[in-house]
This record gives C-alpha cells, structure tokens and sequence, in this order.
C-alpha cells in the first residue's frame, strides 16, 4: 500500500513538475508548482514526519505560493501568453536540463544510501528541545544564526519599501 | 477480503460520512443563519418548507443543483473550475480533525492544531484563483481584498492557539481535550486565556471573510466578490465551504477553550454518549455569537481592517504568549 502511494506520489509530482515548465499561462505553472509542493509534503506525511509535512503545507503551500500569486494577479492579465523560445535559447535550454538531471542522476545512484529500520515518530517536543539544546547534537547556534538572518532581511525589506521616505533630507 | 482491500474501503466509508456530515452541517447553519438573521431583525424568516422551515435550504440546494453553469467567455476555464476545490477539500480535511467526541473523531494526528492550520491556509488559494479566472475586475479585486485579509489574520489565529498550546504541553486534540478533565482551559489560564480567546474569535471571523469583516464580497462595492461570476453549484460549494468554516473555527475554540466533548465540572461523566451533544451546543453556541457579531458591527474599510491587525491584535497576542508563559511557569493556573 505504502510502495504504491509513494509511486503514485512520484508519479504526480513528476508530472506536475514537467507541467509547470511548460505551461505558457504563467499563473497555471504557479499552480502546478503548488500541486508538486503539497506531493512533497504527502511523502513527509508518507514517513510519519508529520511536522515537516505541515510545515511545508503552512510555508509553501500556505505562504510562498500565496505570494507568487499576489505578484502574478498583479502583472499578469488573463490573456497574456509567454512568448516561445527561439530555436537557439531551446536548444541552450535542454542541453543545460540534460546536464542537471546528469549531475542529479550520477550523485543519487553513485552515493549509498543507509537504510535505517525506524519505526519511531518523530514528535514536536523532540525538534524543539534539540533546536535548543547547546548540549551534544544541539542546533541552537544555527538556529540563532537563522533568526539574525531573518531578521535582517525584515530590516532590508522595510528600507527598500520605504525608500527615500527614511532620510527627510533627499525626498525635499 | 484482504486486509488492504478492508483498509481502503474504510477509509472510503468514513469519507463518505464525512461529506454526509459536511453538506448537512452546510445546508442547516445557512438555515440557522437566515433565522438568526430574520430574529435580529424582527422578521419571521423561513418557515414554511417542512418543520418550522427546516427543509428550506434542502429545497434552495436543490434549485442550485438544477441550475445552469454559466461562466465568462474569456475566462481560464481550467483554474475557474479548479478553484471550488481548493476551498472546500480544505475544510473538509480540516473537518476530519475534529473531536466530536472520545472515540468519534477520524484523523487523531499528533500535530492536531498546527495540521489544521496548515490546511486552513490552502482555502485562500482557491479564493485567489476563483477571482482571477473569471476575468472580471469585481472578482480580482474581491480576491486580492481576501488574500491580504486571510493571510494577515492567520498570523492571529495561530499565535491565540500557540498561547493555549503552552498551557496544554501538546498539539494532539484528543490530548489537549485530556488536560482540560481538571479545568477547562479558559477557566485554567484565566486572564491570558480569555485575551486569547477575544483575539480568536476576531481573528477566526475574519479568516471565514464574514461580516464585520467581509470586504472580500462587500455587496454594495463588488457585486459579489469573488464568486461574482459562478453560478449554480460551483456558487454554492463556496457557499457552503464558507458555513463549514465558520463551524470549524467555532468547533476549534469549543476543543481549545472550552474542553470539547467534556461536561461542564463532569457532570455526566457516567454518559460517554452525551459528549457529541455537549461539543454540539457549545459550538452551536460559538457559531450564534459569529452571527450575533455579523448582525451588530457595520464592515470595516481595508486600512482599518489591516491597522486592527497588525496595530492592536498582533501585538496584543505577542506579550500575551509571554504572559501566558509566566503564568505556567510559576504555576499560577486553575485547577481542580
């Protein structure tokens, strides 16, 4: 049951995938793009990881996606297509996909996966203990480094939506 | 039979139930809203088809169904049709979380309250392209009023029920209804507990876009909003998602805040039966106070809908998590 999940799963997310680099309708390939997320977080619920499932449900699919759709019900109208490639750039195009899924393919089948039997569920209360532990295994330096960098990027965004309304000076 | 086989045709039953239990639910709180309406108004309301106008919304389900599909030429046919989807398979999966009782609920993930936030979050999608699809300009602008919306007061909802997870020491529902046998939560955390829960019920009305909050289908600006250009069932699965909303956030506050199935100080304890009941009317109860707000506070323009948010709400709830905090941490909680 679980094998043929996981195949169906793949086989949604492959597809869906190769459906949003197609498509010339830019808000379908966004949409697209959303139905490979959410496959993504039905193979994290498919391993009994059921946080980071939700949290690809909540920060993709609830949160990154809604943006990208903001910003293409912006500039986008109904009616607008993507132009097609010159035969020169498509050519350039599947040359450099071919290169990628090389790279990607040789790295998964050369490097040897440990198949660990584990039957545990990973719970809440563990991720957080150890995202705080400054103990043996913690996270607590890289999750400090995160926030810093989080908060810088709130920082820049605030500077870069006010603009020139910051320095008084330069907007009289 | 073989085991698999059982296992998917349960699963198969129970979906079935669900959607059995979803258009009921649907069809009778669009009927309790249009009594509740017409009492606020002094008027009678439907009262006709069937007992006391029971059967009334049957009757306008019905006529929906037989209507015909329209839809604008130009429009995006496939993400017109797909986004009725998006809306209600979100709150049916939410639904499933739902413990309507101890042994009545399908779905007891360990992740319970962040799992039905995280589903909540997709709804707005469908209302975003529902807008877009139909290539007209009432629509778009319904649908960008309700993505600023969802996505502000979602940070609310899931930071009111953060304040509650401190005070439980877990995200699974059925274990957070086990913590409230000595207390409900609201009586619990008292002081914190009840900001949390004023700040809830605000925020979950605007997330289910009703009024006070409901620019995204502001009748005398918009048309209709969003769903301007559906018609037929495609307008009534929006309707209906938007009712089953309502009812999960007010199911949700009945499990955090107001111990779910459980009796008030166990008084029927002995009767396990009577607990659905019990998490019906304190539900029901939440879903009469959504209505009650819907036909007392006049709508909100959007800068002051968005300076509520994030001026008073999301402040508010920040330095009460951390009040909430103190409070569990010096052991300064409720319990008997």
């Amino acid at each position: 049951m679980e094998r043929i999940l996981f195949y169906l799963l793949a086989l949604n997310m492959i597809s869906f995938a190769i459906a949003a680099v197609s498509t010339r309708k830019m808000l379908r390939s966004v949409i697209y793009l959303l139905f490979v997320l959410v496959g993504v977080a039905g193979i994290f619920f498919l391993i009994d990881y059921n946080f980071l499932a939700a949290i690809q449900l909540t920060v993709y699919a609830g949160g990154i996606i809604v943006l990208i759709i903001f910003s293409v019900l912006l500039v986008h109208h109904i009616e607008l297509k993507l132009e097609m490639a010159k035969p020169k750039r498509q050519i350039a195009t599947v040359i450099a996909c071919l290169l990628g899924i090389g790279l990607f393919l040789t790295t998964i089948y050369s490097y040897h996966f440990n198949v660990v039997e584990n039957n545990l569920t990973t719970t809440t209360s563990d991720i957080g203990s150890k995202l705080l532990s400054y103990g043996e295994g913690g996270f607590i330096l890289p999750f400090e480094v995160i926030s810093v960098l989080l908060l810088a990027a709130m920082i820049g965004a605030i500077i870069i939506a006010k603009g020139k309304k910051l320095n008084p000076k330069t907007h009289t | 039979m073989p085991e698999t086989a059982a296992q998917i045709t349960e699963m198969i039953i129970i979906a079935i139930i669900y959607l059995g239990i979803f258009s009921v639910a649907g069809l009778f709180l669009v009927f309790m809203e249009r009594r509740v309406a017409a009492w606020f108004q002094l008027r009678i309301g439907p009262n006709r088809v069937g007992y006391q106008g029971l059967l009334q919304t049957m009757a306008d389900a019905l006529k929906l169904v037989s209507k015909e599909l329209t839809g604008t030429v130009k429009a995006d046919k496939f993400l017109y049709n797909l986004a009725p989807y998006f809306v209600i398979i979100s709150s049916l999966m939410a639904l499933g979380l739902i413990p309507f009782s101890k042994s009545f609920q399908a779905f007891d993930i360990n992740i319970g309250i962040f799992f039905l936030i995280a589903v909540s979050s997709i709804g707005v999608i469908g209302i975003l392209l529902g807008g877009w699809a139909s290539n007209n300009k009432y629509s778009l602008i319904g649908a960008m009023r309700s993505g600023v919306q969802t996505i502000s007061y979602e940070l609310s909802v899931g930071l009111s029920l953060l304040t509650m997870v401190l005070l439980t020491g877990s995200l699974q529902l059925s274990e957070m209804v086990e913590v409230q046998k000595h207390g409900w939560l609201i009586l619990q955390g008292h002081i914190p507990a009840v900001i949390a829960f004023m700040v809830f019920m605000i925020a979950g009305t605007a997330e289910t876009n009703r009024a006070p909050f409901d620019m995204v289908e502001a009748e005398s600006e918009l048309g209709a909003g969003f769903h301007t250009e559906y018609s037929g069932m495609k307008f009534a699965y929006f309707f209906l998602a938007e009712f089953i909303n309502m009812f999960i956030i007010a199911a949700i506050a009945t499990t955090v805040f107001f111990g779910a199935w459980l009796s008030p100080f166990g008084i029927t304890e002995s009767l396990p039966w009577l607990g659905i009941i019990w998490f019906l009317i304190k539900t029901f109860a939440l879903v009469f106070l959504m209505m009650w707000f819907r036909w007392t506070f006049p709508r909100l323009r959007v800068d002051q809908l968005l300076t509520l948010e994030w001026k008073y709400l999301l402040p508010i709830n920040l330095v009460n998590i951390v009040v909430m905090a103190l409070i569990v941490w010096q052991k300064l909680t409720i319990q008997f």
